[in-house]
């Protein structure tokens, strides 16, 4: 279409507007990503790819003619790729092309206002779910990433060859702080790395922050010295203002944690000071991802926790929780895997199976620590071990402190099934099929190890995933 | 008490056999084995002594055991441990590291507390064994 035809006042469709070129080679440098599109009925796949691609760059509803004080054609995103979902009646994966031009350097809410911005809602969809992201080289270098990252951290905790052992203090609320670092030292000393504050566990009336700081680091200090390994409480510093955020974190730091929190609810933004404050003071960053699901679950509409996983790498944090596929919460096992890969690869090939979309390379950028936590028990640890790997951290909260012989023994049972099962996965066991054996056979040395596999040996829970892949694996013929 | 520091301190002491299988992990990951040791296990104790520099070029474990059987004569009441260090980029640090050698006694660790203000604790971690000079910690 010729330009004044193009910006000639009225309504254009968005393809016609350019923001649909099937013939556009993305540029090695440009932001890619992927959306799950329903259109609308009547509706079509295309012009509703297009609409994305506008609404979440540079378009408006209608055309201005200011376009053309602008090198528009560049600025404008482009829906390069349009095709069915597999397996479904009314989906399509759309592709589309971002300049890296429209972003600020090292902003994840700068970056987010346009991908997720407006477009989640616009109304010729029926529902809209960003599925991948794919970052280049030149805009993964403009972030710090994680202020630790898995290497530093395991060398300042010295703790190598094996996953981390963690468990979430519970109730969850409630708990003075003298009782609540009660829980804190038995847990440490019964031989767990760290011990961690729920995501709700601020500062109540039954809990003064400062209160479970103290108390805490007691119970840290107690165990370290009882033991002679490190340990550590992620103290959660997350609170109403960063203000009040960066004093608990300076407070947790004159104390000597080794590890802060905060929740995912505190916003991009907020991440990313506390990133920068926990680089500066040779802290390590933990982030429970509270309120993800509800927009990560369901598969028509929201935001993949792959995405989030990308984001939360760049943003700069050290650990994340990022599913355990055999426990309470969601988690179809390929798409997990997916989360770990983006969080803890130098680099992610295309991988469908696991929902990975686009290659992706970190520049060097330093890995997360995902945290597997919810619905877990030690009789779980050859499939925890073989699904996940060992740069992860296992959280056991009820899988410790409710242990029928106290939360010391709790604690014993999960340390030494693991070490038992990393013992015997090195030695080349098949650990899958042989791991009840292997278990069995620690627990004889280890009377608290038997009394967990006697209480939760059968506990699962298995439930059809929500979240699973799309990838329809075909025979290929010999 | 028992110093759990190193990846299998919770299970009983490896045999040779079991030390020997975690050998042949590491030298199948393409990992060098470095043994160190020490009398002062502090927590926060990183650099214990290198008995000799990392075997970058020993590719057999029944070298790397003859190395450990050395240690533990020369060094046979202090700590050993077994290092594997991957050079791959990315990582560059240690895999796996398990003691495998301890003192027939552990006195184990003071915690000194030091009160400051505001409630706030000073906590120091100390050795009882360190107390006394080098080379006379352990008997």
């Amino acid at each position: 279409m010729d330009a004044k035809r193009r910006y000639t006042a009225g309504v254009l469709k968005y393809a016609e507007m350019g923001y649909w070129n099937p013939d556009y080679e993305p540029a090695d440098t440009d932001i890619l990503a992927l959306f799950r599109i329903t259109p609308q009925e009547g509706v079509d796949p295309e012009e509703a790819a297009a609409a994305v691609a506008g609404e979440s760059s540079t378009a408006t509803w209608t055309v201005v003619w200011t376009d053309r004080l602008t090198a528009a054609d560049t600025y404008r995103a482009k829906a390069y790729r349009v095709e069915p979902v597999p397996g479904s009646e009314d989906q399509y994966f759309a592709y589309i092309a971002y300049d890296l031009a429209l972003f600020e350097p090292g902003s994840i809410a700068n970056l987010t206002a346009s991908i997720i911005g407006n477009v989640f809602g616009f109304k010729p969809l029926k529902a809209l779910r960003l599925e991948d992201m794919r970052f280049p080289a030149a805009y993964v270098k403009t972030f710090d990433g994680p202020p630790t990252g898995i290497v530093v951290e395991r060398e300042r905790l010295d703790k190598f060859g094996r996953p981390l052992l963690g468990a979430t203090t519970k109730p969850k609320l409630g708990l003075s702080g003298r009782n609540y670092g009660r829980v804190v030292y038995e847990a440490l000393k019964g031989g767990l790395d760290f011990t961690k504050d729920d995501e709700n566990i601020n500062s109540q009336p039954f809990m003064h922050w400062r209160d479970r700081f103290l108390f805490c680091m007691e119970a840290v200090n107690r165990a370290s010295a009882a033991s002679g390994e490190v340990k550590g409480h992620y103290l959660n510093v997350t609170a109403a203002t960063m203000e009040d955020m960066y004093e608990r974190a300076e407070f947790a730091k004159e104390l000597g944690s080794v590890v802060v929190m905060i929740d995912l609810v505190i916003g991009y933004t907020a991440i990313q000071s506390m990133s920068k404050w926990a680089r500066r003071n040779d802290m390590i960053l933990h982030l429970h991802r509270a309120g993800h699901a509800t927009y990560t679950r369901q598969k028509s509409h929201g935001v993949s926790f792959r995405v989030i996983s990308k984001w939360m790498r760049l943003a700069g944090v050290d650990h994340i929780h990022a599913g355990t596929v055999v426990g309470k919460l969601e988690g179809d096992p390929n798409m997990v895997q997916g989360f770990y890969d983006v969080l803890r690869e130098p680099h992610n090939p295309v991988d469908l199976q696991r929902g990975i979309y686009f290659q992706q390379d970190w520049a060097g950028l330093r890995k997360v620590m995902p945290v597997a936590s919810g619905g877990i028990h030690a009789g779980q640890m050859h499939q925890l071990l073989t699904y996940l790997g060992e740069d992860t951290v296992l959280q056991f909260g009820g899988g410790t402190i409710g242990h029928p012989m106290g939360i010391q023994a709790g604690a014993t049972a999960n340390r030494v099934a693991l070490e038992a099962m990393v013992l015997a996965r090195n030695e080349g066991r098949d650990i899958w099929n042989e791991g009840p054996a292997i278990l069995a056979d620690a627990a004889r040395d280890c009377s608290p190890l038997k009394a967990a596999l006697d209480t939760w040996g059968e506990v699962t829970f298995d439930y059809t995933s929500t979240d699973t892949p799309d990838f329809v694996p075909t025979a290929t013929p010999a | 008490m028992r110093l759990t520091q190193g990846t299998f301190s919770f299970l009983p002491e490896l045999t040779d056999e079991q030390i020997g299988a975690q050998v042949e992990h590491c030298l199948s990951q393409g990992w060098a084995l470095s043994i160190e040791y020490t009398d002062d296990p502090h927590p926060r104790n990183t650099y214990w002594e290198m008995f000799g520099q990392p075997m970058f070029d020993l590719h057999d474990a029944a070298g790397v055991m003859a190395e450990l059987g050395s240690a533990r004569a020369t060094f046979p009441g202090q700590y050993i441990k077994l290092n594997a260090f991957d050079a791959t980029r990315g990582v560059e640090s240690v895999r796996l590291s398990f003691i495998v050698n301890r003192p027939a006694t552990e006195p184990g660790f003071a915690l000194i507390r030091e009160e400051a203000a505001g409630r706030a604790i000073r906590y120091t971690i100390r050795s009882y064994a360190a107390e006394r000079p080098e080379g006379e910690r352990y008997p």
